[in-house]
């Protein structure tokens, strides 16, 4: 990585264009809080950054647990959802893709054959199929429709696989030696080391989870039991005309990510770089 | 006995290789045996592969089984026609035969318009951040952000930016003395709306995983190339591209994929108009499939989607790792 160089005025260049560019992410952010706090009116009068009356109106309604568009409600399916397949599927992740890298049993090439198989999979071709087999479970327009069948997915399995496949086999062996049984060097020695692509995987889960649309979208009905993105494109076509309720909603659906994000910013962007380059 | 580097292997060992588990090995014969019982691993495994089972394996095989019936979900009566609804894919005049290739079309038709955006802009962005200068991890930061949030803000935002009467984006138009544009209601400007949403959305991503590519590259490289006197061009092209080749074969095929998988931003953006032509060969599949029960049709179209799709990713591996060159007369 070099150093910039160059003299003041291409410097000064650079950070124009740089600034320029980062504008161009943050003006729309900026214009949609500043719209879900202006009236119906002012929107469509005035594309101004600052509202001239701001007003709350465009909150209070979403503010309910019930109605039309329960938005509390929404937002709490989506912190359900979300943190319930994280925590689960990162578990279960962890404790196959350790017994796939530290232990040698038939079956085990089987196994992983299928795991790798199914990697190339795109996830449409399991839309239908699996609605037939949620359904047939009894759990179609439940939470648990949206928060089991992620816990098969394969990717998290491969990823900390290939993580533990790294460590060194010393580490159990000395825990062995120590008396600890397979779980003890699961979860005390293995799980230490994993630490880095476990919160990988824990980001990359939740965000899918919180941001997934097209199987939510199918898969409930009742209005009370939607997520927060599958609720969203209903709230704004309800009430098309009204623009800044739409902002308003995209706020609140938009404030949990963004503060995670800036809260552990560079982990995240750090975790995403692990992928790519794993990958 | 330093038999950890030797045994393990780096981060590139390969997962399909062998690997002696619970054997020891003969530099190990001194040490005691690692013990475990032969269902210690299953109990491992079980959660995940209960689940795995359950919503991978059985629905990969059941969808083809769905895909040889008329499988109408109103009806009870689901009769088995064997690859009838394939050959329906492919015969003019059947009920899905335009819609269905109109759909893929858009679907190809947005692949198309989307990669070169998606992998030029972000490579150049990340030659950008590749530099050691104050506030770089804000603007790192900054790009990336658009990229954790769901696509249902993206879809509403960008619905609002450009929307025709009251969108900011018109409000410049027309502050500059340009006529407003109709962004989702005509062509080609709902593929452009479409397109820049996507592009500010994920191109963060594309960026990151660039940009840490770029740090793999060694700097002495670059010090040996401008001691032989090449230009920056020269350097690009002989150093950071085959530097970044296995990043770049990554993207490629990442990004494709995904712009194949292109489902939200016309759902909430255009709703499939003007006319259907942002309406993609997903939607089409889930209109059908799920809002008018025709399962077998559906899965049909899933299968010969994920077809092409494996066909395509191959032929980018092909082309992005050089395969090509390998056949050509050099």
């Amino acid at each position: 990585m070099n150093a910039l160089k160059g003299s003041l005025g291409s410097r000064t260049f650079f950070y124009a264009g740089m600034t320029l560019l980062a504008l161009v992410f943050v003006l729309p952010l900026l214009s949609m809080v500043s719209t879900s706090f202006k009236t119906v009116y002012e929107s469509q009068t005035s594309a101004s950054l600052l509202p001239e009356n701001p007003t709350l109106e465009n909150y209070l309604p979403l503010f309910t647990w019930t109605g039309s568009s329960p938005v509390m409600r929404w937002f709490f399916n989506s912190v359900v959802v979300s943190t319930t397949a994280t925590a689960l599927g990162v578990s279960f992740a962890a404790m196959a893709a350790f017994a796939l890298a530290r232990f040698s049993f038939p079956g085990r090439k089987i196994v992983f054959g299928c795991l790798v198989a199914t990697l190339f999979v795109p996830g449409f071709v399991f839309l239908i199929p699996n609605y037939i087999t949620v359904d047939s479970l009894g759990l179609l327009d439940t939470l648990f429709a949206l928060i089991l069948p992620g816990l098969g997915g394969a990717f998290g399995v491969f990823f900390l696989a290939g993580f533990f496949l790294g460590l060194p086999r010393e580490l159990e062996e000395a825990a062995s030696i120590d008396g600890a049984n397979q779980w003890r060097i699961f979860a005390s020695v293995m799980l230490p080391q994993a630490q880095g692509a476990i919160s990988t995987l824990c980001v990359l889960t939740f965000l899918g989870a919180w941001n997934d649309l097209l199987w939510p979208t199918y898969v409930l009905f009742s209005q009370e039991n939607l997520t927060l993105t599958a609720g969203l494109p209903l709230l704004q076509s309800a009430n098309a005309s009204n623009l800044p309720l739409a902002m308003a909603g995209s706020v609140i659906s938009a404030v949990p990510t963004l503060v995670v994000f800036v809260l552990a910013q560079r982990k995240i962007v750090e975790s995403v770089a692990n992928v790519g380059l794993k990958g | 006995m330093s038999t950890a580097t030797s045994n393990v292997g780096g981060p590139e060992t390969r997962l399909g290789a062998a690997r002696p588990g619970g054997q020891a090995r003969p530099d190990h014969v001194d040490r005691p045996v690692r013990r475990f019982g032969w269902y210690t691993p299953w109990l491992f495994l079980g959660p995940f592969l209960v689940f795995f089972v359950t919503f991978v394996i059985y629905p990969a095989i059941n969808g083809v089984w769905i895909s040889l019936h008329n499988y109408d979900y109103n009806f009870d009566y689901r009769p088995w026609v064997g690859l009838q609804n394939y050959i329906d894919l492919f015969t003019p005049g059947s009920r899905d035969f335009s819609l269905w290739w109109q759909s893929l079309g858009n679907t190809g038709v947005f692949v198309l318009i989307s990669v070169v955006p998606l992998i030029v802009i972000p490579m150049t962005m990340a030659l950008a951040l590749n530099r050691r200068f104050p506030g770089r991890t804000v603007f790192r930061a900054i790009f990336f952000m658009p990229y954790v949030l769901s696509v249902s803000v993206i879809g509403l935002l960008w619905r609002y930016l450009l929307d025709a009467q009251a969108g900011p984006v018109n409000a410049i138009l027309k502050g500059i003395g340009l006529a407003p544009i109709s962004w989702l209601q005509t062509q080609p400007a709902a593929w452009v709306s479409i397109l820049v949403a996507t592009v500010w959305w994920t191109i963060g991503f594309n960026t990151i995983v660039f940009l840490a590519g770029l740090q793999n590259v060694p700097s002495e490289h670059y010090e040996a190339a401008s001691l032989d006197g090449a230009d920056r061009w020269q350097q690009f092209w002989h150093i950071t591209v085959p530097g970044l080749r296995p990043v770049i074969i990554f993207i490629v095929i990442t990004t494709v994929l995904a712009s194949a998988n292109l489902f939200g931003q016309p759902y909430i953006m255009t709703t499939g108009g003007p006319a259907n032509s942002t309406r993609t060969a997903i939607m089409y599949i889930a209109e059908s499939g799920l809002k008018q029960s025709r399962m077998g049709m559906a899965a049909a179209m899933g299968y010969l989607l994920g077809l092409i799709l494996v066909i395509v990713s191959i032929v980018n591996f092909w082309l992005t790792s050089g395969g090509w060159k390998r056949k050509g007369s050099r």
